[in-house]
C-alpha cells in the first residue's frame, strides 16, 4: 500500500460505489484494503500471486473450497456475516485436514447501505483473518440497486494445504468408531433467530462462530486414525451425522443424555418446539474417531478452549447386525436394513430416529 | 431444567413402566388384539416418539395417534381458500409456521410464497395484528387455525383489533373444536379403541366436564394428559387402572395445568367472538357437524370470509388416502398402502404425513429406530 487509503465523503454505499469508476476504487480502499491490508507480493493486481513452494512445504495436496454467507441480521451477537465469512471457510478448509492459508473476499453490496457497517464488517474479516492465520488476499466488491440484494451478501473462497498422509472422507466412518462433538449445540442458530427479534425473546445467547482448524490440529495429533471430520452448520449435528452415516453406509446412535445443549439453549428450543441437534452452528465439529482413540480425542479436545464441552455423542454401529432381532417389522419398511439410519437413544431409554430435515425447523402451532 | 427435567426423569420412567406392565398383567385380554388406547392430541404424539415411548411399552398395549394435530385435519379446500385470499395484492397472508407445508389442490402455502404471494410466518395472532398496524396500506389476514389451545388468542386479538379499530386486521377462521369429532370417531363403527389420553392444553381452556361423554356414554376411560414423557406414562396408567377396575370416568392427571372448569377468562374471549358452523370438513373424517368455528356477525369486519368472496373450495382427499383409518385407529400409519411409498413428507399425499405431529410424520421421522445396544463404546469415554 502506498499512500493512506482516502476517507470517503457521505454515509452510504450509493450505485456510483459500483460504477467501475473514482467512487469504488475510494470504496475499496476505504472499506477494504485499509481492512485487510493489500497482499506484499501482487499490491495492484486482479489476481493474488501465491507462493507453490511454500504452500507445498505444508502438505501434498491443496484444499479449495468456495461458500456463500447471508444472513439477517448481519450483525448478532457473537459475531457477524464478516466473521461467518472467514470462519465458515477456514472450517470447510480445516475439516479436510488442511492448514488454511488464503481467503478471497468478494461482497455483493445492497446500496444504501450504511458506510460504516461496512467498516465494521471489514475489520470483523480482518480481526477473524488474524486468528484464523489466513490472509484475505483478493476481493471483489458489486453494488446494487436497493432490494437487488437483502443488504450485504459475501462469498470467500479459500486454499489452503492438506498435510501429507491425512485421509478424512465422508465414507470411512466404520462400526464400533465413536462420534465426537466439542460442546454445546444450537448456540449459532439460536443466537440467530434470537436476534431476529420477531420471537420477542429477550435471549443473551451468543453465536458460538469460531476457527476450528487448531482444535483439529490437536484432535488428530491426539487421534490420528480420524475418519472423518465434519463443521456442523445448517441443519446442525443431525443433518451432519446422517451424510457420514449414508456415505459411509452405516448406522450411527446417538445418546440424547450426552447431548451438550446449553441451558440457555434448551429454554429457548422448549418454547419454540425447536429441537437443537438440528440448529445452526458455526463453531462446533462432529469427528468420527475409532473406538480405540476415543477416550484420547475427547480428552485432547477437551483441553482446548474451543473444546471444554467436548463429548462422545454417539457410536457407529453396523448396519446389518444379524443378531439384532428388532429390525422395522413390516418388510415394505423402506428403512429396513440400517444402512444409514441414525437414532437417538433417548432419556427415557426408548429410541428415535433422527432424520434428515424435509425443509425448515418450523415452531409448532401449540 | 427446573420444571422439566423433573418430567423426563429416567428412574421414575422406568418405575412407571414396570407399573403399567404389572397392570396390564392383570387384565384379562380377553380379544384376540392388543389393548389400544387413544392419545387424542398431537402434542402427545410428538412426545411419544420424541421420547421412544411405545418402545418401552408391553407388546399388548398400543397407542392410536388421534386427530388431534389441527394441521393435519385441515382440508385441502381450506388451504385453497387461504391461497385465493393471499392472491389479493393488498393481502399479507399470516400464518403459524407449520401449517406452511399443508398441501392444497396444487401447492402449498410455501410453494405460493415462492410464487410470489406475500405469505409471512408469525408466532402468535398478536403478531400479525401489529404487522397491520405497521402496514395500514396493507391488508394483514391472518391463517385461524387449532382445537381450543389457539381459539383463545385469535378470539383476543380480535378483540384487541375491535378495541383499537385495525381496519386492515383480519382472521381466516379455521378453528376446530375437539368434542364433536371424538363424538363422531366414537360413533364409527370400526372403532377399537380403550381408552384415551385427554387433550391437555385444550382442557386448560374448556376444562374436564365437556369430555364426560366419553366416559358416561361410550364407557371408556379418559384421562387428560400432560405432555412430558412422565406425564403420559402416567396417564396411561391411569387409564389402564380404570380398565382394570371396571371403571370409565374422566380424570384429570394434568392437574398442574388443567382446573375442572377450564379457564373463564378464555372462554370467555371464545364466546364473544365465536359461534358454531352448521358443519366443517376434517381432512381424513369428512364433514363433521356443529365441529367448525366461525366468527360471529358482530366482528364481521375482522372476518376474512366476510371481507373476501372465498370460493368455499370442497376438495375430496386423494382416493388412495387411508388417513380416515389412521385416525380412526384401523390402521396404523405404517399399514397405509401409501406410506412412505407415496406419501413422504418430502411429498405429503395425507395430511397426517404432514405436521411433525401428524401421526404419519412422527412414525416417519422418529419410529423403526428399535435398535440393538451399542452403546458399550461409549462407557469408556466421558
Amino acid at each position: 500500500m502506498s499512500a493512506a487509503p482516502r476517507t470517503l465523503h457521505g454515509s452510504r454505499v450509493s450505485l456510483a460505489h459500483g460504477s467501475g469508476g473514482k467512487a469504488m476504487k475510494d470504496l475499496i480502499d476505504d472499506v477494504f484494503v485499509r481492512a485487510f491490508g493489500a497482499p506484499d507480493n501482487a499490491p495492484l493486481e486482479d489476481q493474488a500471486r501465491l507462493d507453490i513452494a511454500a504452500l507445498a512445504a505444508q502438505g501434498d495436496r491443496i484444499a479449495f473450497t468456495t461458500d456463500s454467507y447471508v444472513v439477517d441480521p448481519l450483525i448478532f451477537p457473537g459475531g457477524d456475516i464478516g466473521t461467518l465469512a472467514v470462519y465458515g471457510t477456514v472450517n470447510d478448509l480445516a475439516v479436510g485436514g488442511a492448514v488454511p492459508r488464503y481467503l478471497s473476499c468478494a461482497v455483493i453490496i445492497e446500496e444504501g447501505i450504511e458506510i460504516d457497517l461496512l467498516r465494521r464488517i471489514a475489520g470483523s474479516m480482518a480481526t477473524a483473518a488474524r486468528r484464523a492465520g489466513v490472509e484475505i488476499v483478493t476481493g471483489d466488491t458489486k453494488v446494487v440497486p436497493r432490494n437487488a440484494c437483502d443488504q450485504l451478501f459475501v462469498t470467500t473462497t479459500g486454499i489452503g494445504a492438506i498435510r501429507r498422509g491425512r485421509d478424512l472422507g465422508v465414507t470411512r466412518a466404520r462400526p464400533g468408531d465413536v462420534v465426537v462433538v466439542n460442546g454445546w449445540l444450537g448456540d449459532h442458530g439460536a443466537a440467530i433467530l434470537g436476534a431476529r427479534g420477531d420471537l420477542r425473546l429477550d435471549s443473551p445467547i451468543e453465536s458460538d462462530c469460531a476457527p476450528l482448524h487448531e482444535l483439529i490440529e490437536v484432535l488428530l495429533a491426539a487421534a490420528p486414525g480420524t475418519r472423518c471430520l465434519r463443521d456442523a452448520t445448517r441443519g446442525g449435528v443431525a443433518t451432519v451425522v446422517n451424510e457420514i452415516a449414508a456415505a459411509s453406509g452405516v448406522a450411527i446412535e446417538l445418546d440424547e443424555e450426552r447431548t451438550p445443549v446449553r441451558p440457555e439453549v434448551r429454554g429457548f428450543c422448549e418454547i419454540l418446539g425447536l429441537d437443537p441437534l438440528y440448529l445452526a452452528n458455526e463453531g462446533k465439529l462432529v469427528a468420527i474417531v475409532p473406538a480405540a482413540e476415543a477416550v484420547a480425542a475427547v480428552a485432547a479436545m477437551a483441553a482446548h478452549p474451543l473444546g471444554t464441552h467436548t463429548v462422545a455423542l454417539g457410536v457407529v454401529m453396523d448396519p446389518w447386525d444379524p443378531r439384532d432381532p428388532r429390525d422395522p417389522r413390516d418388510p415394505r419398511d423402506p428403512r429396513r436394513g440400517r444402512a444409514g439410519r441414525v437414532t437417538m437413544k433417548t432419556r427415557l431409554g426408548g429410541h428415535r430416529l433422527v432424520d434428515m430435515l424435509v425443509g425448515e425447523q418450523m415452531p409448532r402451532i401449540c | 431444567m427446573k420444571y422439566i427435567d423433573e418430567f423426563r426423569d429416567r428412574d421414575r420412567a422406568t418405575s412407571l413402566i414396570i407399573e403399567i406392565a404389572r397392570v396390564l398383567g392383570r387384565i384379562p385380554l380377553t380379544r384376540d388384539r392388543p389393548l389400544k388406547i387413544m392419545e387424542v392430541c398431537g402434542g402427545h404424539t410428538h412426545s411419544i416418539f420424541r421420547y421412544g415411548i411405545e418402545g418401552l411399552l408391553p407388546p399388548s398395549l398400543e397407542l392410536v395417534h388421534g386427530p388431534g394435530c389441527p394441521v393435519c385435519v385441515l382440508p385441502i379446500g381450506r388451504v385453497d381458500d387461504g391461497l385465493s385470499i393471499a392472491a389479493h395484492p393488498e393481502v399479507i397472508f399470516t400464518t403459524f409456521g407449520d401449517a406452511m407445508r399443508v398441501p392444497g389442490s396444487h401447492r402449498s402455502l410455501l410453494q405460493a410464497k415462492a410464487e410470489g404471494l406475500d405469505i409471512r410466518m408469525v408466532y402468535s395472532p398478536m403478531d400479525a395484528l401489529a404487522l397491520a398496524r405497521r402496514h395500514p396500506d396493507r391488508e394483514v389476514v391472518f391463517f385461524g387455525l387449532g382445537f381450543e389451545t389457539t381459539m383463545p388468542s385469535t378470539a383476543l386479538t380480535i378483540l384487541a383489533a375491535a378495541a383499537d379499530r385495525v381496519c386492515n386486521f383480519s382472521v381466516f377462521c379455521n378453528h376446530i373444536t375437539i368434542v364433536p369429532t371424538l363424538q363422531a370417531l366414537l360413533d364409527s363403527p370400526a372403532l377399537e379403541l380403550d381408552g384415551f389420553l385427554g387433550p391437555g392444553h385444550v382442557s386448560a381452556v374448556i376444562g374436564t366436564s365437556p369430555f364426560r361423554f366419553v366416559a358416561e356414554r361410550y364407557h371408556r376411560p379418559f384421562v387428560v394428559a400432560g405432555f412430558e414423557p412422565l406425564d403420559v406414562l402416567q396417564a396411561i396408567w391411569m387409564v389402564l387402572l380404570q380398565i382394570e377396575q371396571g371403571r370409565a370416568d374422566v380424570e384429570n392427571q394434568y392437574a398442574r395445568v388443567v382446573a375442572t372448569a377450564g379457564s373463564r377468562q378464555a372462554l370467555d374471549a371464545i364466546a364473544q367472538v365465536y359461534e358454531l358452523r352448521e358443519h366443517f370438513e376434517w381432512r381424513g373424517l369428512g364433514s363433521i357437524d356443529r365441529s367448525g368455528i366461525r366468527i360471529r356477525r358482530a366482528f364481521a369486519a375482522f372476518d376474512a370470509e366476510t371481507k373476501f368472496v372465498v370460493p368455499n373450495a370442497r376438495v375430496a382427499d386423494p382416493p388412495a388416502c387411508q388417513c380416515g383409518d389412521v385416525l380412526k385407529g384401523v390402521l396404523r400409519p405404517q399399514e397405509c398402502k401409501m406410506f412412505a411409498t407415496a406419501c413422504t413428507p418430502e411429498t405429503p399425499l395425507g395430511a397426517l404425513m404432514v405436521s411433525s405431529e401428524g401421526a404419519c410424520a412422527a412414525s416417519y421421522h422418529y419410529a423403526g429406530a428399535r435398535l440393538t445396544e451399542g452403546s458399550g463404546h461409549l462407557r469408556v469415554v466421558r
